[in-house]
């Protein structure tokens, strides 16, 4: 194992029931993951199948409107499924046939994990069972339905505020149950080790690609990568890919809900501090007494109290700049990508968008940002339509 | 020889009970408490509600939500304790909690203030052996025991490098899953306490999780040095319609009953 820490983040932190699930995992990463079959397996699945590699697109209109740098978009919403998340599920569950599992689980909060889960589940031939808070079911129908179609079963959880964490709680004691039998495919770089390590390396391709396609069209590298962080999986994907390149400024974006000032909002890293949640050391949204307060965000995707381990390394290290974008600046983000480019993103992605929207102006025309453009915005026209109608966003009554 | 080793050397199965802090309120579960200690618990197990409880099933997930909604802050904990410590010099008292409100307030100040409290030990769930170097030396410096934990899924070299020096008890969580009660338990349950005797020796092995009648408390404590109740004691402290010198004779009936069986 090479990453169960990264410094003072990370580590396992999990009931003794699931340490020899987690060594028995990490031995078969570490088999596996460099194994030419599960390599060449991966490859072929991830070009047939999830349909990679994902284009990087100039968006023209966009950086006009802007005024500044040139905006890519790393289309990740084209990818089967509709989102990065199919990059991940894919490995864990070739990699769960080979360990010889039989049932995959899955936490999910916008549904796009859980709907990928489902999808390669359906694909393998895994039987599939996915948590979902019952607030999440509310705002993500589509998805709930995507799920049942391919045949999964959707768990309704209703502790707690009924959202991902309280998903991600009741996953964890279903896996302890039925850990002999049953793959739990977490959806994002967070959780006990290995799996932040084996979600980046999953997630990777989006970086590995996106450098490669710019370098290949332009000559140069980006100066800046902007990804919006949940738990942080498709922006430790795109890092991954230019990790190494110090002149490429790196930008994580996080939920700042309703304004980081007013407590409701889901930035663990702008507005949490240390803690330990879900198997791993990271910022935490907590109160003074350490217990875990609900985030929020208009994005059900970006709405968990925790972020992975290694992004708070690259916040203290200074490798990443972690920043805040509030609903009304994702929604409006949204909007115009929508009128000018004709892409609908997923409100997690507006995030990054948005961000972008604000960086470009401030670098010269010369200057490039490369945006992870995670998922499509389909689930969340419903959603989008109720905010602009001024009702209350569900889970914030 | 310290409190756990007194007793765990008086020749009988010990008896060990779990109750929420705070639920419903500090004073109810301090009165709650005594009456388990009445009915014969040797070792009490004040658990620490946290927000987040991963391990545990849905009696003790409630009583950990309503004490939060009723304003437990872990500093009653504490408090609760050093009422039991003074009420009963024999008595084990053990921490239970999860890590982060222990992590929130630091180590060392949790380990000085249980020691103030009178505490013996300390359960924390979600730290595995892997983590246990960033708190036990902490709690040790103060006396206090980290009380090891086994499960089924535990392979036999890893039930040794568990319980090595444990100066408390090694607890067995009977059943691949969350807490809460059972009506039966499961048929590996004598082999791998025989299994974990051998491993933890001279440590004493007590058997937690889904014991809740003097049926499964037998089968239990037949493999075990002692046995652990949580979920049946705090199902009764949830119970709305009754008072709180209701809750506590129930409470007191409960250990009598169960922790009867056994001795």
């Amino acid at each position: 194992m090479k990453n169960t820490h990264y410094d003072i983040y990370g580590g396992q932190y999990v009931a003794e029931t699931l340490m020899p699930a987690l060594e028995e995992l990490t031995r078969a990463y570490e088999k596996f993951r460099n194994d030419p079959d599960f390599v060449a397996e991966m490859k072929y699945f991830l070009h047939d199948y999830v349909g990679r590699e994902s284009p990087l697109y100039f968006a023209e209109r966009l950086t006009a409107h802007c005024g500044g740098a040139q905006i890519y978009l790393k289309r990740e919403d084209l990818n089967h499924t509709g989102a990065h998340k199919s990059n991940n599920t894919l490995g864990q569950a070739l990699l769960a046939r080979r360990m010889g599992k039989k049932r995959l689980i899955a936490e999910t909060g916008a549904g796009m994990h859980g709907v990928a889960t489902a999808t390669v589940a359906a694909r393998f031939g895994f039987e599939c069972e996915v948590f979902m808070g019952e607030a999440d079911i509310r705002r993500q129908q589509p998805n709930v339905e995507r799920m049942a179609m391919l045949g999964a079963k959707v768990r309704s959880i209703t502790s707690g505020t009924g959202t991902l964490k309280d998903a991600m709680n009741e996953a964890l004691r279903n896996w302890v149950e039925t850990v002999e039998d049953t793959f739990y495919v977490i959806g994002t770089v967070a959780g006990p080790a290995p799996y932040p390590e084996m979600v980046k390396d999953f997630q990777s391709v989006i970086g590995r690609e996106a450098r490669a396609q710019f370098l290949e069209r332009t000559g140069k590298l980006p100066d800046e990568v902007i990804a919006c962080v949940g738990g942080g999986s498709n922006a430790m994907g795109i890092f991954a890919g230019f990790e190494n390149d110090p002149g490429v400024k790196l930008v994580g974006v996080e939920a700042g809900g309703m304004g980081l000032e007013t407590g409701h909002h889901a930035a663990s890293i702008n507005g949490g501090r240390v803690g330990v949640l879900h198997g791993s050391k990271s910022y935490l949204l907590q109160d003074a007494d350490g217990q875990v307060l609900d985030a929020y965000s208009v994005s059900a995707g970006l709405d968990y109290p925790g972020v992975g381990p290694e992004h708070a390394f690259l916040h203290d290290t200074g490798r990443a700049e972690y920043t805040a974008i509030n609903d009304d600046e994702a929604i409006a983000a949204f909007d115009l990508l929508c009128r000018l480019e004709g892409i609908l993103p997923a409100l997690e992605s507006s995030h990054a968008i948005a961000q972008a929207i604000k960086n470009a102006p401030r670098l010269g025309k010369d200057k490039a940002i490369v945006v992870c453009l995670s998922g499509r915005g389909d689930k969340d026209m419903e959603n989008i339509r109720a905010y602009k109608a001024g009702k209350k966003i569900l889970n914030c009554e | 020889m310290n409190r756990f080793q007194k007793i765990f050397s008086r020749g009988r199965k010990v008896a060990i009970g779990y109750a929420t802090c705070g639920c419903p309120d500090t004073e109810s579960s301090i009165e709650f408490m005594h009456g388990m200690v009445a009915g014969g618990t040797d070792i009490l197990e004040l658990g620490v509600p946290f927000s987040d409880p991963t391990a545990d099933g849905p009696v003790i997930q409630r009583s950990s939500q309503l004490a939060l909604r009723n304003g437990f802050r872990v500093e009653k904990a504490f408090g609760i304790a050093s009422a039991l410590r003074k009420a009963y010099p024999e008595l084990g008292l053990v921490l239970f909690s999860y890590y982060n409100p222990i992590f929130s307030m630091g180590p060392e100040k949790f380990a000085e203030r249980a020691q103030q409290a009178g505490v013996d030990g300390a359960l924390i769930v979600d730290v595995p052996f892997e983590e246990r170097g960033e708190i036990e030396p902490m709690l040790n410096a103060r006396g206090i025991e980290l009380v090891p934990l086994v499960s089924p899924a535990t392979p036999p070299e890893r039930m040794k490098k568990i319980t090595a020096g444990c100066g408390s008890f090694v607890y067995y969580i009977t059943v691949r899953g969350v807490t809460g009660t059972r009506s039966a338990l499961p048929d590996d349950l004598q082999k791998n306490l025989a299994a974990l005797r051998r491993a933890a020796a001279p440590a004493p092995v007590a058997a937690g999780f889904g014991i809740s009648s003097p049926e499964t408390a037998r089968a239990a404590a037949a493999g075990a040095d002692g046995i652990v109740i949580g979920s049946a004691f705090v199902k009764i402290q949830l119970d709305e319609t009754l008072s709180a010198a209701e809750k506590k004779a129930k409470a007191e009936a409960l250990a009598r009953l169960c922790f009867g069986a056994v001795r």
